[in-house]
């Protein structure tokens, strides 16, 4: 498609692209979960969170907090955690970057990739927890190489989501 | 780059409002996702119908794609196995000479076997199995360790039913749709099977570990009773899985742990078996008058 819309089809076309994309692709790094992979040991990174991240972080001021429910139940669903997991780990991830947002007046690289380790370890934490709960019996120490590979992995995720959000906003 | 300040919507009564809904909205949801997962937590077979839809629903992509894993991933033991040619045909002749030994003795061992059951009038029935089907997917992102089936109430799956694959035990049906289903492997850290030892006979529990192994306990406090190589099979004890399974080998003894390693690795396999419960009656709650004379016992 070009980049200048010629008609009205192509105005609404470009509307629609702006503002489903980050919904869609979050919602397709959900659908990863039912790729055939099996795998007998916790090492691939959720994308799915991490590409959250990276818009919650891009786009501060592009997403309420409560946008995490309905994409936490998405992925809940998919990737067959106990329901609500997902709902509830994204959404206090979002508050705690709403008042993170509120109180640091400067943000750079390093500083998001910071925040986002924090957000990785308290999420991996979190789901860790979870399957205690439901009465798993696994050390910690089994979620901290996929903990360190996500942290890892998140600028690679962040790189394609900005990727993303050029096309978007491209005109 | 310091970040737009939009998150203060200006003198806006309207905005303002809308801004704290969206928290109190938000809030509202964590709540209302913490009840989930403790009814998730109470009765972990809650919104059975819903998570059984969303597994039928992502089958297509799980199963259309797993050839293609297969096939690549068929590429690099392929690769592997050619470099390693010389030392693994001289491992595997050493194998063979081993093995044939033994085979004529089960041989013996099983006629004699046959010969006992008949004296004493001692039949297992075999109900055989429900369902043979594939291993499609699992939770590679999530710290449980779960694997799809692509099977599910339409070909007989059910909850709670043990399934196996050629080489071994891999876990237990946990959710089902109507045409996939979820399974627990062995190597989840909320899976217990309790085995026994190929060699004595010496009984065990095999607990998950979480990252692909399994821990042994032994039911006696004492000398552990697990070597290197050791195999380990089903007990039967439970009345979930038939005895007689292999299960795992004890791949490493440490000081105050004991790990075995599957002998069936679900990423490997292609088919799976699905079993019946071993006694069904296991699972049962007790019936009223057993529960009654138990409880006049304990007094």
């Amino acid at each position: 498609m070009s980049r200048i819309a010629g008609s009205r089809r192509d105005v609404a076309m470009m509307g629609f692209r702006r503002q489903t994309v980050p919904v869609l692709s979050t919602l397709g790094a959900s659908l990863l979960h039912a790729l055939p992979i099996v795998v007998t040991t916790p090492i691939v990174p959720d994308i799915a969170f991490l590409v959250l991240l990276s818009w919650r972080l891009l786009r501060p001021e592009m997403w309420q907090a409560h946008v995490a429910l309905p994409l936490g139940l998405f992925d809940d669903l998919m990737a067959g955690h106990p329901l609500g997991q997902s709902m509830a780990l994204w959404t206090i991830t979002f508050l705690v970057f709403d008042f993170v947002d509120s109180r640091v007046g400067w943000r750079d690289y390093w500083t998001d990739w910071l925040f986002a380790s924090a957000a990785i370890a308290f999420y991996a934490s979190g789901t860790w927890y979870v399957a205690r709960m439901m009465g798993s019996q696994a050390p910690f120490v089994v979620v901290v190489p996929q903990l360190l590979l996500s942290i890892i992995a998140y600028p690679l995720v962040a790189l394609v989501v900005v990727g993303l959000d050029r096309w978007r906003l491209a005109r | 780059m310091a970040p737009p300040s939009t998150r203060r919507p200006g003198f806006s009564r309207r905005a303002q409002y809308g801004l704290f809904f969206g928290y109190v909205i938000a809030v509202a949801g964590i709540m209302f996702a913490v009840l989930l997962l403790l009814v998730a937590v109470v009765d972990p077979t809650g919104f059975a119908a819903l998570k059984g839809a969303s597994l039928d629903v992502t089958k297509p992509i799980t199963a259309g794609g797993r050839g293609i894993v297969n096939f690549f991933g068929g590429i690099g033991g392929s690769v592997g196995d050619y470099f390693r040619a010389g030392s693994q045909n001289a491992d595997l002749k050493r194998q063979l000479a081993a093995e044939r030994q033994r085979l004529i003795q089960a041989r013996v061992i099983e006629g004699e076997n046959r010969h006992l059951r008949t004296l004493l009038k001692l039949d297992q029935d075999n109900p055989g199995t429900i369902a043979v089907t594939r291993i499609v997917g699992s939770s590679f992102a999530s710290e449980r360790r779960l694997a799809t089936l692509s099977a599910g109430s339409s070909s007989g799956v059910r909850q709670g039913q043990p399934v196996r694959a050629a080489e071994g035990l891999i876990g237990r049906v946990i959710e089902g749709g109507h045409f996939a289903s979820r399974v627990l492997l062995i190597t989840d850290g909320a899976s217990s099977v309790p085995v026994r030892l190929v060699r004595d006979g010496t009984p065990a529990l095999a607990v998950g570990h979480g990252d692909g192994t399994l821990d042994l306990k032994t039911l006696e406090v004492g000398q552990n009773p697990f070597r290197r190589g050791d195999v380990l099979v089903t007990s039967g004890i439970g009345g979930v899985y038939p005895p007689g399974i292999p299960v795992a080998v004890v791949a490493a003894i440490q000081k105050d742990r004991t790990v075995a390693k599957p002998l069936a690795d679900p990423a490997r396999i292609d088919f799976a078996m699905v079993l019946p419960v071993y006694q069904p009656l296991a699972d049962k709650p007790l019936s009223p008058q057993t529960a009654a004379a138990l409880q006049a016992v304990q007094q």
